[in-house]
């Protein structure tokens, strides 16, 4: 496989969120807005990529049968130097995020990624894996936070769109289920144009 | 290279391994990013204090027990060439719509509030972060309000304070925050016109 389609495979034809389904609980719950979605995916970018660098180069020393805790120690300690680091110098985005950031460390898309291709790839292929999956789960959670500011909020990235209040609905929990559940359609839809 | 045998010892190694590596690399980083954090917070806490006092030129700090809640409250208390001129309080409700609101409160000596803002909050966005200054003008009612003459709670409450529209919780919650840090500080009034001429 080409390292360009092992890199863009995460935005539309795997994307984390809209076909493999993965990260859901951030994909929805820090989606109030585009910048909380592209917060959160940077961050879990950056968790992704390091520790699919740390699980490559470890991964012959590790057993198989205790590899799952190794991995989890890996990525757990990577989430809380990320949620160290955003608190000492991005203040105001660890205010905005910092309850989420935690939440990393459980997110099925790091581990399904260190065990579906880092335990088995060298370290570079994972590098690319790990930006392109990374990217395309900011991608998704980006565009569902947008989604979300312009149709509850009427303001993208805080710039206003129209005037009003917006539909209530797509600011609190519900709305993030719709939303989901549209960009998967549109997704599954652009992913068979592309195919044929 | 062929993978490690998943013998008894070499998992228990691998393990501790791991770990000890873990824990190792925490450490450092915790302690590389000690110091910023606390500076951080030490300057959102500066900046909220100069937000809600008039000008000072000393400060002096001390935590008072409210009389409901579980938590003491820090006094600010601000003076300009020795004269008592007001106080900052970091005050916090637990009646939020998603966990804890701090606020900090500017008190005139003579009860009288200065300003309100928050400074941390996990409420709705687009709904119960009005109290944001930089959201809405919701919390420039507070300029100016006397809680000894108005009453600290929302309108449906039969207070003085204005709703915020579909976000009654967080106003509630709000005005609860800034009268626990108002009955506090005239609880202890006589004891902070003393400290003033200490």
């Amino acid at each position: 496989m080409g390292q360009l389609k092992n890199f863009t495979k995460g935005f539309v034809k795997d994307n984390p969120v809209f076909v493999l389904l993965l990260g859901l609980c951030p994909a929805l719950g820090v989606t109030t807005s585009a910048f909380n979605g592209l917060g959160m995916g940077l961050a879990t970018t950056f968790v992704l990529v390091s520790s699919n660098i740390v699980v490559s180069i470890i991964k012959n020393q590790i057993p198989s049968k205790v590899r799952i805790p190794s991995y989890i120690v890996v990525i757990a300690s990577f989430v809380t130097i990320t949620d160290l680091v955003m608190e000492a110098y991005l203040p105001a985005l660890f205010e905005s995020l910092g309850l989420f950031i935690p939440l990393i460390v459980v997110n099925c898309l790091v581990m399904g990624r260190a065990e579906a291709f880092a335990s088995k790839n060298n370290t570079w292929h994972s590098i690319v894996d790990g930006m392109g999956m990374g990217l395309g789960f900011a991608f998704a959670l980006t565009v569902l936070g947008g989604l979300r500011e312009i149709l509850g909020a009427g303001e993208i990235f805080g710039w206003s769109v129209f005037a009003g209040d917006g539909m209530l609905v797509f600011v609190l929990a519900p709305g993030a289920f719709i939303g989901l559940g549209y960009l998967v359609a549109l997704n599954n839809i652009v992913k068979k144009k592309m195919e044929s | 290279m062929a993978k490690k045998e998943s013998t008894f010892l070499n998992m228990v190694l691998t393990l501790i391994i791991v770990a000890a590596a873990a824990s190792f690399t925490l450490a450092t980083v915790y302690n590389l990013t000690k110091e910023p954090i606390e500076r951080a917070r030490e300057a959102a806490r500066q900046e909220a204090i100069g937000l809600v006092l008039p000008e000072f030129d000393e400060l002096r700090s001390m935590r008072l027990m409210p009389i409901t809640g579980s938590d003491s409250l820090e006094f600010n208390l601000a003076f300009r060439d020795g004269d008592f001129v007001g106080v900052a309080v970091a005050t916090y409700t637990r009646m939020g719509y998603s966990g804890l609101i701090r606020a900090m409160v500017g008190f005139t000596p003579e009860g009288e509030i200065i300003d309100v803002v928050p400074l941390q909050h996990a409420e709705t966005p687009g709904l119960g972060d009005k109290i944001e200054k930089g959201k809405s003008d919701w919390s420039d009612q507070f300029r100016g309000f006397d809680p000894g003459v108005q009453v600290l709670k929302v309108r449906p409450d039969g207070g003085d304070v204005d709703n915020i529209t579909a976000a009654t919780i967080t106003a509630r919650a709000y005005a609860d925050a800034i009268d626990r840090a108002f009955q506090t500080f005239k609880a202890h009034h006589s004891d902070i016109i003393n400290k003033e001429n200490e």
